[in-house]
């Protein structure tokens, strides 16, 4: 099921406006992902941890994230330190992995978890519909947000068509297996899930015509940029601005 | 196909983030104010059917679809794509913020491409469009497999190799593409053949 497992908890960090969270967690993630010596990787990491901190986050629910996006790094482990040259460190057989290898590694995986627990802390504590809002206040244009909001609401939706398919398909014996029966029958219900979109999708939009609809959704949410953001939102550019000191002296 | 944060170096992602805004930018012109609520409610089904594993000897893969949907979006496939791969990155953590561009361009170039490549075919009968529907779902994720590789050995020259695996591995991944997107056509040639593109 497709849910939300970081907007239902109240913190220091759910207060601060949205729009400058976004913005902070796009700036610390190009300084990060722009960083190279491991000092100023490992501080990225203690200040990711402290925004998770901040935003008083289940660590369950985050470690379980992190290690679906790790199995992905878990992949470069096994393939850059035997692709790349440089000095073997250790060698099995014909494969030799580098020392080079090893470091570059190293590097990526802790880029990679200091970047996406801040992106957790910032981001992933709002809600979509409440993102979207305060992007629509960011000058992204209206078009890009209505699409965005539109899409989100019929995610759901959606995922219950899928659901109500499969099961079906269930009912009448269907195992899914590598055969091309099987590729078929996917096929086929990924097919009926678009032409089921396609219909709910023109019956959606006479509903909306019909109240009035002109282009754009509207949010009662109430953006306030106030003096403990301003605070907070420096501290945050102190910390960036410290960590490309410390990757500029190293 | 996702490139996680943390691996490529800032002119590629930053070029990544240029072309995808160029794509948006054109997507968004093209997909007239009324039609957006259509390419909405897809984009939904889109994300929720690459959420599909479909298996493979024992192991599986999850669709990539993005052959489908360039057939039936064309140039809206940028917007919708990046919209998926925005609400990936919120509610899974997939992707992520500094890959978007990339990842974006990754999987809706080849939409795009494949749209103009076969989209006429695809409308003809069925002896010439199933096999260009099941070429432009392999192609799709060819492409998007080579401009993966492309980003990582513009990123470091010396992941030439891991880049190389990138795209070997994605073969049976281009095959069944290809079958899944050569059954979904025939599929949507019988009910609804105005969602393909050629005849209106």
């Amino acid at each position: 099921m497709i849910e939300e497992p970081f907007v239902h908890n109240e913190s220091p960090m759910q207060r601060l406006d949205p729009r400058g969270r976004m913005v902070i967690a796009a700036a610390y993630a190009f300084v990060v992902a722009s960083a190279d010596s491991f000092t100023a990787l490992f501080m990225a990491l203690a200040v990711s941890m402290a925004l998770i901190g901040m935003a008083r986050l289940p660590l369950g629910a985050v470690a379980k994230r992190l290690v679906v996006v790790n199995g992905f790094i878990l992949f470069l482990w096994v393939v850059i330190p035997v692709t790349y040259p440089g000095s073997p460190l250790l060698s099995v057989g014909p494969l030799a992995a580098t020392w080079e290898g090893v470091r570059v590694s190293a590097r990526i995986t802790i880029k990679c978890n200091a970047i996406l627990l801040a992106f957790i802390a910032l981001v992933a504590v709002s809600p979509v519909a409440v993102l979207g809002a305060g992007l629509g206040r960011m000058r992204i244009p209206e078009k890009m947000v209505f699409l965005l909001l539109m899409t989100y609401r019929y995610l759901f939706v959606m995922e219950t068509e899928y659901h109500r398919l499969t099961r079906s398909a269930t009912v009448r014996g269907f195992r899914p297996s590598t055969s091309i029966h099987t590729y078929r029958t996917v096929a086929y219900l990924v097919g009926m899930l678009f032409v089921r979109a396609s219909a709910r999708a023109e019956r959606v939009y006479a509903a909306m015509l019909c109240r009035g609809f002109y282009g754009r959704f509207h949010s009662l949410h109430e953006f306030s940029f106030t003096q403990k953001d301003r605070v907070w939102a420096m501290v945050m550019v102190a910390v960036l601005v410290g960590l490309g000191v410390v990757e500029w002296m190293n | 196909m996702h490139i996680s944060e943390g691996i490529l170096s800032g002119p590629v992602l930053a070029s990544g983030i240029a072309l995808a805004a160029a794509g948006t930018a054109i997507g968004l012109k093209k997909l007239d104010a009324d039609r957006i609520p259509r390419a909405a409610i897809l984009s939904a089904a889109f994300f929720v059917a690459s959420l599909i594993h479909i298996p493979i000897g024992p192991s599986s893969v999850h669709l990539i679809l993005n052959g489908i949907v360039g057939l039936i979006l064309g140039w809206g496939a940028f917007p919708v794509i990046l919209v998926a791969l925005a609400l990936q990155a919120v509610l899974f953590q997939f992707g992520g913020i500094t890959t978007l561009g990339v990842n974006t361009v990754v999987m809706a170039l080849p939409a795009v491409l494949g749209y103009y490549l076969f989209g006429r075919l695809v409308g003809r009968r069925a002896r010439v469009s199933l096999p260009a529907a099941f070429a432009c779902g392999a192609f799709s994720v060819f492409l998007g497999a080579v401009l993966v590789g492309a980003a990582l050995a513009f990123t470091e020259r010396h992941f030439l190799k891991a880049a190389a695996l990138v795209v070997g591995a994605h073969v049976p991944v281009m095959i069944i593409e290809g079958i899944i997107t050569a059954f979904c056509v025939a599929f949507l040639k019988k009910v609804q053949p105005e969602m393909l593109p050629g005849k209106r």
